[in-house]
């Protein structure tokens, strides 16, 4: 099943194609870039600042229902869900979508120090962890398997940036 | 995590409840959604979860509410509750009606990770303390409380009723049959059992030493007093205290005693402050306290106030059977002590033991079976083996006074005086405990020049 990388409010083409490379590396399906014209403003929340995250997800799978493949969005727009103050992405479980915003995975958000490398790693993990989900895969206690949960970033950065064998059994097409 | 903990989220708001459940289903929990709280009350009965995550503003039942009717059926329910903003008197309001803790909207995904990560933690820490005390009630059974016989088996009856109320309890018996064990069996078995028992024999002590022993004193407060000192009745806070041998305090401490058991409370020797402590009374005797009463050396109200629920244990000689059980136990119990090899008793010297009146009761017999195991040479104890004044007949009866007193009066001066007035030596051939001795000694007025 391929996966359709699809960008929404993304600007960092650099790490977009890193990125596509990374997979590409890692999964023998295709890697596709998506391009998909889908208005979010309607999903922002004035009082937090933020894209409900959840309603984003529901408005993509009614326009991509017909893709055979998973479809990872990936926004530099900081996300929530009502009851937590920020997520760093979200996914059906079992199902095809899931997001994940980089908004909290940049360097700058914590220390003003941009860091492209540390930039790619977090988006790799948590783009991995996402769709882990979406193959059903829950959080794993296994601390170096990228399925482990991640709360803050030090825990991004803490956990591996590959799945644990137990769970790369449930990711078709992983090859690490 | 081997079995996945079971969480209830209660929320009116179901995009609050959906982003939750997901959230904690991503986190391999097991979870459970309500609206409102009547259908969480109804899951709660139901379900067995192991933590709650209520909203505090819902329509109809508040999470307050909430809270407060599921602490009424499971005071150990662990609820944390969500507030749409932060406020002290709300958090007070929820902790003090028993919350784990309070959280607001949005919650950071951090904080809410490691606070449910430490309640579930505490929990299960909870119940493993709660496992772990169970099994120390086994440990802590009062083992050297032994007999089969129906007399015994009415006592362990008693225990177990009366344990677990707050009575005052008044044990009877005759010296050595263990009255300080029930006091303990008592103790153990009730609610109270992991704060301290606190024994007094109060015939020990004079009675000024008795009321700084159980009030405790200020320093300064008499010749001697060099410190603060808590006394027996502060120290027993959450617990028991046994009083020993209630028969012989003076009617100066029998009024103060009877102040304390109304009122709980009490000053310090030389002290103003009123301390208060939170006991129950347990009291045994020896002596017929009625007859006390009738002539005045007892006061009728502390009589009555101590009388409540009376265990009357029986002399060993009325319970016979139990001897070979009882024989066996200590036999057991000294051979660890001794490190010696566990002896058999000769069919001889258990007829003896079974024949013998037993005046100190088990501890006389328990006295005379240590003697066995340190003289006898053989795997086996033979009669020889028994204390003289046991294999022996006692005394002969003579011609004058052989009332039960009279009887007593002569064999204690015999003993006395055959340990050459050894208080320690004597109370233990006697089979009692040198404060029984000291009264028995005063009761009968003996000296050790009439021999």
């Amino acid at each position: 099943m391929d996966i359709y990388l699809t960008p929404l409010k993304f600007y960092n083409q650099l790490l977009l194609q890193n990125l596509v490379a990374e997979f590409s590396k890692r999964f023998s399906c295709k890697i596709h870039l998506n391009d998909l014209k889908v208005n979010i403003d309607d999903f922002f929340s004035i009082e937090r600042k933020q894209y409900y995250s959840t309603q984003i997800l529901a408005e993509v799978i009614n326009l991509t229902d017909n893709i055979e493949g998973k479809v990872l969005l990936l926004t530099d727009v900081d996300l929530f869900v009502p009851a937590l103050t920020f997520i760093f992405g979200e996914a059906q479980l079992n199902g095809k979508h899931s997001i994940v915003s980089v908004c909290r995975l940049h360097e700058e958000f914590y220390s003003g120090i941009s860091n492209d490398k540390l930039l790619l790693e977090r988006t790799i993990k948590e783009a991995l962890h996402e769709l882990g989900h979406n193959y059903g895969l829950r959080h794993c206690l296994d601390w170096d398997c990228v399925m482990h949960s991640s709360n803050g970033i030090e825990e991004v950065d803490i956990k591996g940036n590959g799945y644990c064998p137990a769970c790369a059994k449930s990711i078709e097409g992983y090859l690490w | 995590m081997n079995k996945k903990s079971r969480i209830l989220i209660v929320d009116d708001e179901k995009i609050v409840r959906e982003s939750l459940y997901h959230w904690f289903d991503e986190e391999n929990y097991y979870v459970e959604t309500a609206e409102d709280g009547e259908i969480a009350l109804k899951k709660y009965s139901e379900g067995e979860f192991d933590l709650l995550l209520v909203d505090m503003k819902m329509p109809g039942m508040s999470g307050l509410d909430l809270l407060i009717k599921i602490k009424a059926i499971d005071k150990d329910a662990l609820i944390i509750l969500i507030t749409a903003y932060s406020s002290v008197p709300t958090a007070i309001t929820a902790l003090k009606n028993g919350a784990y803790d309070y959280v607001t909207k949005p919650v950071d995904p951090d904080e809410l990770a490691h606070l449910v990560k430490n309640a579930l933690q505490q929990k299960s820490l909870k119940i493993e303390n709660a496992l772990l005390k169970e099994n120390l009630d086994e440990v802590i059974k009062p083992d050297n409380l032994i007999g089969e016989s129906f007399q015994m088996k009415k006592i362990y009856e008693l225990v177990h009723s009366v344990a677990k109320t707050d009575t005052t309890v008044l044990i009877r018996g005759e010296s050595g049959t263990g009255k300080e064990l029930i006091a303990k069996a008592i103790h153990i078995n009730s609610n109270r059992k992991y704060s301290p028992i606190i024994t007094v024999n109060c015939g020990a002590l004079a009675e000024s030493l008795l009321e700084s022993e159980l009030f405790g004193h200020e320093k300064g407060s008499f010749t001697g007093a060099q410190f603060k000192r808590k006394g027996k009745f502060e120290m027993a806070d959450g617990g028991t205290i046994f009083l020993d041998e209630i028969g012989s305090i003076s009617l100066r401490m029998q009024i103060e005693l009877l102040r304390v058991l109304e009122s709980k409370q009490f000053n310090r020797v030389g002290g103003n402050d009123l301390i208060k402590s939170d006991f129950r009374i347990i009291t045994a005797t020896n002596e017929p306290l009625e007859e006390l009463v009738k002539e005045g050396k007892f006061r009728e109200d502390l009589y009555y106030r101590l009388n409540v629920f009376t265990i009357v244990i029986p002399p060993l000689r009325e319970r016979k059977n139990d001897i070979p059980l009882l024989v066996d136990f200590f036999i057991g119990k000294f051979s660890t002590v001794m490190n010696k090899k566990k002896k058999k008793v000769s069919k001889e010297a258990m007829d003896f033991l079974l024949e013998y009146d037993w005046r100190g009761n088990v501890r006389e017999l328990e006295n005379a079976v240590e003697r066995a195991m340190v003289v006898g040479k053989k795997d086996t104890i033979e009669v020889d083996d028994l204390p003289f004044h046991v294999s022996k007949n006692i005394f002969e009866l003579d011609e004058g006074d052989n009332s039960l007193a009279a009887m007593e009066k002569k064999y204690i001066q015999k003993v006395l005086n055959e340990t050459s007035w050894n208080i320690s030596k004597a109370a233990q051939v006697l089979g009692i405990d040198r404060a029984t001795l000291y009264n028995k000694i005063s009761k009968y007025d003996l000296r050790k020049d009439e021999y």
